[in-house]
Formats: structure tokens, sequence, C-alpha cells
């Protein structure tokens, strides 16, 4: 097939957009599914990422289109990640695309993160093709928001297909401008192998399959093939495409094309997403640009509930990285929780996928600790430490300085709630940077922000003081010196390790006032009073006391019927398994989850 | 020769009350001769000379609704079936309504020596707030009726924690009992049981919380001791000597034989039950029992039952578990819930208001 009827691109959009629906009727429509076989939404495969109506992971599916012209295409179309933890994965998908489509609500318009994707998609050069969905909804205004599209990101839009992706409605305009607006792909097949690695999975029976854009020279079958960053090399067992369900095998791939190798890759830490693929005996001169090694962000202890569970933890948490490179995990121990381990994640949505899918696809009950960023510690003595557990912070007498991670925070709302949005960014000590109207009603506001401060529910609690309109995006930009102090919580008089974490001075003591009362309104009363502490070093600066239980007693065994009584002892020490026993205070897990999510 | 208790379980109710989930049946007068038939069927069936029988207790339901008659046939048979100890106490339950002045001259000619009444309060509003076809006067009549008929060996019920109760009608209730010229008081909280009438919002919210029901309790046991009922279980006070002693019984791990729909029994080294079924008592020529237990009274279950009692559990009974006690006891005794001798513990009454927690912390 020539280049120039190869057509590869992504899809854009908000969450809840349409893009995974858009991405179905295209597949309808070119009968790469056939109308029986379809389920609903077929690029999310994993079931969060249809109940969230998001897309973790990127996929790529191949699809043959007749256009108006009599010509037929080969359609590539690459679904992207869409949210801000995954910044670096989307970039990459760009880079395997000449073109994007960019999908607009046609009542919502456009949100913080459909603004920085088609920026970035920009940024790569990108054709951006705009489309109007969901104009099917009595509130959808096509015109608004095509005119918000051409002042905000300043593409034209007033010929913009305007579609309804649910009801099928006007798609072949798309598949259209897809034959006419995006170039196809440029390169030589004749020049040594350059292919980008865009996403890998783990195929327990082929091994690790990445999935790849050629953009020089070819690859098939035999070759050995070498991945640039880790130096290694394989030998390719299978090449070719992926239509909507399965792997093609279609012996060779060349430039211009995007597809998938298998090369009994045992590991999927060998193939970097951003890494360049080219041919061990041939190689090119340099590698493709972009490409850098993502680090976690965001960290949390992890453990089971059930302490018996610790190996099936471990299990599982070995599968997930067998699909995702950027999950680490390694064994820590926690006086109050046991064994289990510190993982670190790339954001947020990273963090609460990874823990889901432990608790839903291996059916593990789990405890996680508050999350932690990475703070940078530079101790008296010049030693500089990076420390992603509050346990490890160290004693305040020997840091010289302290740090935290800064974001550069973009949000999008309604211009009604932009004073609650203010009020919430001030509270978690943001710097205002600028704040812009993007029509009449809608702004976009600029603020810099602690991580550790958005970390916990900043975005939970920006939905609810927005009625659920504002949308929230951000990059990292590095670290600035702060005042931190560790916060510890006692129980009974003991330190609960999994309950210490780090913040800034001027939060603690409301920090730790609230906690307190959080977790005397978590844990029960019981046999013995539990005085609740919060201390920075020695001083206590919030207690709470939750009162010894007075009456729990079985007033009558009748004509001795002890039954009722020894359930009831059984039921006990059922129950007891559910608590950790810190001394003789007995501490539920919704207790140690309570103290997560304070503002609500 | 080995000593036993027999428990006659007599599931009939002239009317049901409303917290009360324990086994009963609308009396008529053929299935109560037909209950009895079958009630002496078993006790010819477990009869067994070597065994030394020193109480007997009728529960129920309401025993009083059989005949002195009836009740004296059951009383035979057992005499003829088991030895009987001639000091044996033999209890029954009844309700103030069922006890006319005859009925309790005719009762006070068979062997029965203590009477348990089903008082609950001596006001009237909570009698019938409980259900109770009796007023307190009615109680106190039956009472005294006793009395003159020469029982010796009164026990009176009294309900505590219930709906709207405050410390004064509770006070006034225990004064009131008191005064009357009984030995034994057994008082229980009020516990609303899943799927009776009680068991509803109504009722639930006008209950007393925990920190109110404990200060009743609490309030009970100081006001029945200062007039000379001691607490000897979690539930019973008495005076002197007056401790019940087929209660007592099931706290002690030592053997009772339960007969009738609904009964335990722990006999012979088994803990089982009889099916909550008249009928097929009546049908079965000797009850069907299953077995709950097959090796009944290790520690668990002796510290469960024991620490019901004032007297307490023995250290030197489990040596295995002696210091495993002794470890957990310093916390228990700073806070008031338990006390020891070095050979005894035992729990206070905030210990036994607590004693499912306190029975936890020391067994697990």
């Amino acid at each position: 097939m020539a280049n120039d009827k190869i057509r590869n691109f992504c899809i854009i959009a908000h969450i809840d957009h349409g893009k995974s629906t858009l991405a179905d009727r295209i597949l309808e429509k070119t009968e790469t599914v056939a109308i029986r076989d379809m389920e609903d939404q077929l690029l999310d495969n994993m079931d969060i990422e249809r109940e969230r109506g998001i897309t973790i992971k990127a996929r790529a599916v191949r699809l043959k289109y007749t256009a108006q012209d009599g010509e037929d295409y080969i359609f590539n179309l690459i679904d992207t990640p869409g949210h801000v933890d995954f910044n670096y994965e989307v970039s990459r998908s760009l880079a395997a695309c000449e073109g994007a489509i960019l999908v607009v609500d046609a009542s919502q318009g456009i949100e913080a993160q459909t603004l920085a994707n088609t920026y970035l998609a920009i940024e790569h050069d990108l054709e951006v093709v705009p489309v109007v969905n969901k104009i099917d909804l009595p509130s959808a205004d096509p015109e608004r928001v095509c005119n918000e599209v051409e002042n905000v990101i300043g593409i034209p839009a007033m010929d913009a297909p305007r579609i309804s992706a649910k009801m099928g409605t006007n798609i072949e305009a798309v598949l259209e401008k897809i034959v006419t607006d995006i170039p196809a792909p440029v390169g030589d097949p004749e020049k040594p192998l350059k292919a980008l690695i865009f996403d890998s999975y783990y195929d327990s029976y082929k091994g690790v399959i990445i999935y790849v854009r050629v953009k020089e020279g070819r690859v098939k079958v035999g070759d050995n093939i070498r991945l640039m960053a880790t130096g290694a090399v394989f030998n390719v067992v299978e090449a070719g495409f992926m239509d909507a369900s399965n792997l093609v095998n279609s012996g060779s791939l060349e430039a211009g094309e995007v597809g998938y190798i298998a090369a009994s890759i045992k590991s999927i830490g060998d193939t970097r997403v951003g890494d360049t693929v080219t041919n061990d005996e041939r190689p090119c001169d340099e590698p493709l640009p972009g490409y850098r090694k993502v680090n976690p962000m965001v960290f949390s202890g992890i453990y089971p509930a059930d302490g018996a569970k610790y190996g099936d933890l471990r299990d599982a948490l070995e599968k997930l990285q067998l699909n995702d490179a950027s999950l680490s995990f390694e064994p820590e121990t926690s006086i109050a929780l046991g064994f289990g381990f510190r993982c670190g994640f790339l954001g947020l949505l990273h963090m609460e996928i990874i823990q889901e899918r432990l608790e839903r696809e291996y059916n593990l009950d789990l405890i996680t600790t508050a999350p932690s960023v990475i703070y940078k510690v530079t101790m008296t003595n010049g030693e500089v430490q990076y420390i992603d557990n509050p346990t490890n912070y160290p004693d305040p007498a020997l840091i010289q300085t302290a740090e935290e991670p800064m974001v550069k925070a973009s949000i999008l709302s309604p211009s009604d709630y932009v004073g609650n949005i203010m009020e919430l960014c001030q509270d978690r000590r943001g710097v205002f940077k600028d704040m812009k109207y993007l029509d009449d009603t809608r702004v976009e506001l600029h603020y810099e922000l602690p991580l550790n401060e958005i970390v916990y529910d900043f975005f939970d609690v920006l939905k609810s003081r927005t009625k659920g309109y504002a949308s929230f995006d951000y990059e990292m930009m590095g670290y600035v010196p702060s005042k931190l102090v560790k916060l510890d919580i006692l129980l009974n008089g003991e330190v609960v390790d999994a309950l210490s974490f780090i913040i800034h001075t001027d939060k603690a003591y409301s920090r730790a006032r609230k906690i307190a009362e959080k977790l005397k309104d978590n844990i029960p009363r019981q046999l013995f009073e539990v005085p609740i502490q919060a201390a920075i070093g020695g001083k206590i600066i919030a207690r709470e006391t939750v009162k010894a239980m007075r009456k729990d007693v079985l007033a009558k065994c009748y004509g001795g019927d002890i039954t009722r009584k020894k359930k009831l002892l059984e039921k006990q020490k059922e129950g007891k398994k559910r608590m950790r026993q810190l001394g003789t205070v007995e501490v539920p897990q919704e207790a140690f989850m309570s103290v997560l999510k304070l503002d609500s | 020769m080995r000593d036993l208790g027999i428990y006659i379980h007599v599931p009939f109710c002239g009317k049901k009350c409303g917290y009360c989930d324990f086994y009963s049946v609308g009396y008529t007068r053929q299935t109560a001769e037909e209950y009895v038939s079958a009630v002496l069927r078993n006790i010819r069936h477990y009869g067994d000379t070597e065994r030394k029988v020193s109480t007997v207790y009728f529960g129920g339901g309401t025993p009083s609704l059989l005949t002195s008659v009836q009740i004296g046939s059951i009383i035979d048979e057992i005499r003829n079936c088991f030895s009987i100890d001639e000091q044996a106490e033999i209890t029954i339950e009844a309700n103030p309504c069922t006890l006319s002045a005859e009925k309790l001259s005719e009762l006070r000619n068979t062997s029965v020596n203590r009477l348990s009444i089903g008082v609950q309060s001596m006001i009237d509003s909570e009698l019938k707030m409980l259900g109770r076809v009796h007023s307190a006067e009615r109680a106190e009549q039956a009472v005294l009726d006793a009395h003159r008929a020469g029982f010796e060996n009164i026990s009176c019920d009294l309900m505590i924690a219930l709906p709207g109760q405050k410390p004064d009608s509770l006070r006034y209730s225990a004064e009131k009992l008191t005064s009357l010229p009984i030995q034994h008081i057994s008082a229980y909280i009020l516990k609303t049981e899943e799927g009776t009438p009680f068991d509803c919002e109504d009722i639930k919210l006008r209950l007393p919380d925990e920190d109110g029901t404990a200060e009743l309790y609490l309030e009970m046991v100081r006001l029945l001791e200062e007039r000379g009922f001691m607490q000897y279980e979690v539930s019973n006070f008495a005076r002197a000597g007056f401790e019940s002693r087929h209660n007592c019984r099931y706290w002690k791990c030592e053997d009772y034989l339960g007969i009738g729909p609904a009964a335990h029994s722990c006999y012979n080294g088994r803990r089982f039950a009889v099916e909550r079924d008249i009928a097929k008592f009546i049908s079965d020529d000797v009850q069907q029992v299953t077995v709950t237990d097959e090796s009944p009274c290790g520690f668990e279950e002796y510290a469960m039952l024991r620490l019901r009692l004032k007297e307490g559990l023995y250290l030197g009974d489990f040596p295995e578990h002696r210091a495993d006690i002794e470890r957990k006891l310093p916390p228990l005794v700073k806070d008031g819930y338990a006390e020891t001798d070095g050979e005894r513990v035992w729990l206070t009454p905030k210990g036994f208001l607590m004693s499912n927690s306190v029975i936890e912390y020391l067994v697990f």
C-alpha cells in the first residue's frame, strides 16, 4: 500500500465528550467490526476504563475505508489516554500520528484537558480536525462551540462536522475529513529502520507486544532489532497490525505504517514508551527525539487488610507491572499495618486505577496510606535526600532546607465559580498567575500549586465547589523551598507510623485537628479509652478522646441456651481480624481510610 | 452419684409479649395434655437412677398455664426415673395473672418450692407498653398470695432500659419490689430482638442510649445491693443463700437436661438442642435433638460463662492460660472492670456491663 493512502490519527476529547463512542462508530462504518460483534466502546478493554469513560492505555487499530473519491484508504486509529497522569504517553501517541480529531461536546465546550492535549498536538505539528459531537442534545449549541474553538485554540472550525456519535449521525463527514485534511505519512522505506514505541503490553504467550510507528525503513520477521534506550536486542517473531480484535501477523511493516512487533521480549521494562526501535545490523544514526524515562510522582503505602494476603498482593502488583512499567513498588513495613508495599504512581488517577484494579481484578482488600509526593531535603552536611515516605523524614535539626514539588495548574470553569475556585486555590497555598475569559461565560485560570496540596482531594473538592463544571489539568514545574513539618498521629500514646505525613507548617494545626476528629468518629468506642493526639516533634498540637464503651453485654442467657453467646464471641473474634491491633487499641480499616478524605 | 438439673420448657403463652423471642405457642387444653404426655415419655427415655436431680426448672412460655396436677405428674415422673435430692430446688415461672390464691396453694402441695414471677415493672404504664396483661397491683397481690401460700423462695423479674425509662421510674419499681416478701430478683436489660414487634423504630428511638442504659444498670445494682439483694450474676440478685441453684449450673458448666421444644441441654459431655416445634415434640416418641457442641466447657466457654458470675473464674482451673490472663489483667483492674485476689478473677458491675468485650479481650 502506497503511503499516500495511509492516514495515522488519534482522537482528542475530554472525558465523556464521546471519544470512545466516535471510535466505535468509525470502526462500525469502516466495517472493521461485524455489527453483531459490536460491544459498546470496543477500544476501552478494561472494565475500569469503560466505567469511568476514560482510556488508560493507548491502543491502535487498522481500518479500511473506501472514500468518496473511490480509493481505498488505510486508517490507523491510535487511541490515547486522556488524562494528565499519562501526559507523556499521550505525547508519544501523538508523535505516532499526522493528525488528531478534536472532539468537543456541543453543549459543554472546551475543557482543560482538551486544551492541554490540543496544544500538545499542535506542538507535534499534527493537523487538528475539530468535530462537534452530541448535536442531538437539547442543550447543544454547535455555533457557540465552533466559535470557542476558533477563539481559544485558533484553528478554523466553522466547517467542523457536526455529529452525534451516539446516534451515528454524520460520521461519514468525519471519515472524509480524515482523508482530505490529514496528511499522508512521509518516510523512506529504504533507509535504516527507525520506529517509535508508543505503547506495549504483556501477552503471556508472545511476551511483550510493542506498538510502533515506523518512521523510516522497514522491519520484518526474522530481523534483529535493537531498542536504542536500553540497548537490548531481540529477534522479530511477528510483525503486523491489529484489526478490531486480533493481531494480524502480516510479516513486515514499513515507513508510514503503524503496527506491532513481537520478539519474545520477557520484560516490559525493556520496551519503554518513547524509545526508538532500529535494526541491529543496520542501525540508524540517532534515535527519534523526545525520549525520557517517566518517573512516579505520587507515592502511597499499600497493605493487605488481611496480613496473610501479602503474597497475593505482591503477585498482583507484579502482574500489573508487566503491563505498566510506570508502576513502581518495593516492600515496606509498617508497625501499624504490617507488611506491604510503597508504590509509586504517575499521578492520582493512576494511583486510584491501580488500587481499584488490585481490589477488583485480584479481589484484594486494601489499606492505603495517605498519598505523598517526593520531598527534596538538603541536610546540614550537604547531603541531598529524596523522601517519598513520611516515616523516613529526617530529624528537623539535621535539615538545612526542605523543598516540595510545584505544579502549573490550569482550571477551566464557568465564570460563576471563579470566587469558589480562587478560595480553594488560596486555601491550597496556590499562587495566582492569570485568568482569561474564553468567551462571555467561561474562564481559564492559572495557578501554581504545591503538588502535595492536590494529591489528596483537590479534584473532588473542585468539582463539588463548581457543581461539577470545572475541569483541571496540571504539569510539573520543579521544586521550591518550603516550610515543611512531619505530623505524627498517636493512639494511646503510640505513634501510628501509617498515619504520619508531611505538611506545610501553616496548615499543620488545622489538619491535625481535622484528622483527630475524623479518627474520633471512625474509631469505635471500645473497652479502653483511646486518646488520639497529633504531634509535631514532641509537641502535641491536637487531641481527641474516644471514650470507653459503656455497655456490651448479653443480659440474658435463657434456659441454658448459650449458643447465642458463643456465636457472638465467634463474631467478635472474626471482627477482630478486620481491626488493626495497636497495643490495646483496635483500629478499623475505615479509620485509616477516613483520614484520606478530610473535606468530605 | 452425679448431680443433674432438669429444665422443662413449657411453650404456652396466653399472650405473646412484644419483646419476647422465646419459643411459645397459644394454649389449648388438648395440646397441653398431649405436651405433658410427651414430657413424661421423654423423662422415661432419659431416666437414669444413677443421676441425682438437685434442681428442676419449669421455664417458658408460661409454665403456670399447666394445671398443678400436670406439674405434679411431671415431678413425680422425674422422681420415678431419676434419684431426686430431697432438698431439690424446684422452680416454676409464672405470670402474675395465672397465680390465683387457689392455684398457689395447689402448687404449694406439689413439690414446687420456688416461684419466679414475671413482674417486669411496678409501673402500670410501663407494663402496658411491654404488652403485659397484669397491673402492678396484680403483681403485688400475686407475690403476697404466694407468700401467704407458704412460698419462701420467690423471685421476681425486673426489666430495665425500657423505652423512656428514667432512673426515677426504675428506682420506684426496685424499691417497690424489694419491699415485698421476696428473696431473689432477675433484672434484665431489655434487648430488642430481631423479628419481634419491639424491633421497630418507634420503640428503638425511645430506648435509653448506651450511656443511659449503663447509668440505669449501675444505679439498679447499687439500689438492690443496698436493700440486701446481692449481685451474684450479670442479671441476678439474691438475699444470702437464695441464689438460684439451677441457673448457676449454666455458668458453672454443670450438667442440665432440657426437655421440651426449644430446650437446651449440656448432658453427658455434649450440648444439644430440641427443635422449636411443639407438634413434632408431641408426635415424636423421643424428642429429636441437634448436637451443638461435642466437647463443651473448653477454656473459652468456661471463661465466658464463669465471668458471668460474681464468683468469677479460678486461675488454677486452666493453668495453661494463667500467664496470659495475668498479663492482660492490669489494665482491666486499673479501669475498674475486674478485680482479683490472685486466685480468682471477677468482674465488677462496670465490667459486667462490658462483659462481651472484656471476655473477648481476655480470651483472644
